[in-house]
């Protein structure tokens, strides 16, 4: 295919990595976050670590939106999917992922009436369908698909559906790297930042990491040599002693994100003043619920929750992995009492958590032996 | 969830000015294009499909690209299909 050719060429792939190689100082490590799991999957899949000089480090951060819910909220949400007139909705991802007392999929077949819908639209045509059942569609992802809820919500209140309530669980990314920039236990050079959540936020929100920690960003792209460059410009960029964000991915995001998307948030939507990311803990002004002026919508105001916060899983070492302190088969049940079959923490569920791509791609037998014959 | 789909416009919605129709890998499914009105899309313009929503236009040979990507990546990408073929929205 012509066009692929552009960002998988081999050629490129490896003068790229010559000029990372070349741009590295001799005895400086870097160890750089990939925020986004949809790199994380990139990077294992193409095996880009091999291009990369035992210098440059990559680490994974929070940016699964699948594996920060927190247990809680996923039986809080089994609560109302429990009402008998109550249809509950979801994306696919949402299904397996373990609360305290079992997943989406161990609701259903207790006999909860639990769909899987592709998009928040869809959830709203069942209500339609279904004027005698309440309808809920369990909201999760960062500012990639908060628009879409946004707007489905906008919709249902200018059709004046009054079955239909989301349970909102959007988190915003800016502040889970403020609170990884916070963490003491973690040094980080710079950042690849998300592709699609800057599709809609735009370049501007991540000023503040260059501005205040000193580290640079670069909005990335997902194909390997996106990835690649991406490593470069943060390389150039420190060898300059700059620290300033760029934008690798310019065909996508434009600088300014996306105003329409960003307009619908802020109608719909309401800053938390706090919220618990599984395994990071709370962080402050880190998710979105629903305006008051849509609290009809609302199903944390409709609904008498639970709220019970649940802590994570003894064995589950998700919170390192997620701040990217550990690499995901460094867990100890990392392939053995957890797997993507049976998920134990989150970042095994999604194919975008660091454990399923490490699992999927089989690295981690190569990355242990590569441990292993280092010490 | 997270996957963006490359979609080509097939067709406009004389109905429903917010919507339009697709075709993502050979499936034809209206999605809502509100968030894009700034965009004055025409038939035949790429966009990156995101739950139902198009979140931006991308040029032809990204489009091609990232299809590429996602059909290396396998399951994910064969449920995310799977899902859209599944949505009515209207
Ligand atoms: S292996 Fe399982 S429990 Fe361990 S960090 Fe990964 S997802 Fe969490």
């Amino acid at each position: 295919m012509r066009f692929v050719d552009e960002y998988r060429d081999g050629g490129r792939a490896r003068s790229l990595a010559a000029g990372i190689a070349a741009r590295c100082e001799p005895g400086r490590r870097y160890t750089f976050m990939e925020v986004c799991g949809g790199h994380t999957h990139t990077i294992y899949k193409h095996g880009l670590e091999d291009h990369l000089p035992p210098e440059v480090t990559l680490v994974h951060g929070p940016g699964c939106p699948v594996c920060v819910i927190p247990m809680g909220r996923v039986d809080d949400a089994i609560h109302i999917a429990s009402q008998p007139d109550v249809i509950m909705t979801s994306f696919g991802d949402m299904m397996r992922v373990p609360g305290g007392q079992g997943s989406f999929l161990d609701a259903k077949a207790a006999g909860a009436d639990i769909r899987m819908v592709y998009s928040p639209l869809d959830a709203l045509k069942i209500a339609k369908a279904n004027p005698g059942r309440r309808v809920v569609f369990m909201a999760i992802g960062f500012e990639t698909t908060a628009p879409s809820t946004a707007m489905t919500v906008l919709r249902a209140a200018a059709e004046g559906v009054r079955n239909f309530s989301v349970f909102c669980n959007h988190v915003l990314v800016i502040p889970a790297i403020k609170a990884i920039l916070d963490s003491p236990d973690q040094r980080l050079d710079g950042f690849i930042g998300p592709g699609h959540v800057s599709a809609v936020i735009g370049c501007e929100p991540y000023a503040f990491i260059a501005r205040d920690y000193g580290k640079p960003l670069v909005v990335a792209g997902f194909e390997p040599l996106d990835v690649l460059q991406s490593v470069h410009m943060l390389l150039g960029q420190l060898a300059e002693g700059r620290a300033e964000v760029a934008n690798q991915y310019a065909r996508v995001v434009p600088w300014g994100g996306n105003r329409t998307a960003m307009t619908a948030i802020g109608t719909v939507m309401r800053m938390r003043p706090h919220f618990e990311w599984r395994g990071l803990g709370f962080i402050s002004h880190s998710a979105l619920g629903l305006a008051d002026a849509y609290a009809e919508f609302d199903a944390e105001r409709i609904f008498d929750l639970p709220g019970v916060r649940v802590a994570d899983p003894k064995a589950c070492q998700c919170g390192e992995v997620l701040k990217g302190v550990l690499k995901p088969w460094e867990c100890k049940v990392f392939g053995t009492a957890c797997t993507p079959e049976t998920p134990i923490g989150t970042c095994m569920v999604s194919s975008e958590g660091a454990c399923a791509a490490y699992y999927n791609f089989g690295r981690f037998s190569r990355e242990r032996v590569k441990e292993a014959t280092r010490s | 969830m997270c996957l963006g789909i490359p979609g080509e416009l097939v067709a406009a919605d004389a109905d429903h000015p917010d919507l339009a129709v697709v075709d993502v890998g050979g499936v034809r499914r209206r999605i809502n294009v509100a968030l894009l009105t700034e965009e004055d899309l025409q038939v035949g313009d790429w966009v990156l499909v995101h739950v139902g929503f198009a979140l931006s236009k991308i040029s032809e040979s990204e489009a091609q690209a990232v299809l590429d990507y996602l059909e290396g990546l396998g399951p994910a990408y064969d449920d995310e299909l799977d899902a859209l073929r599944g949505s009515d929205i209207t």
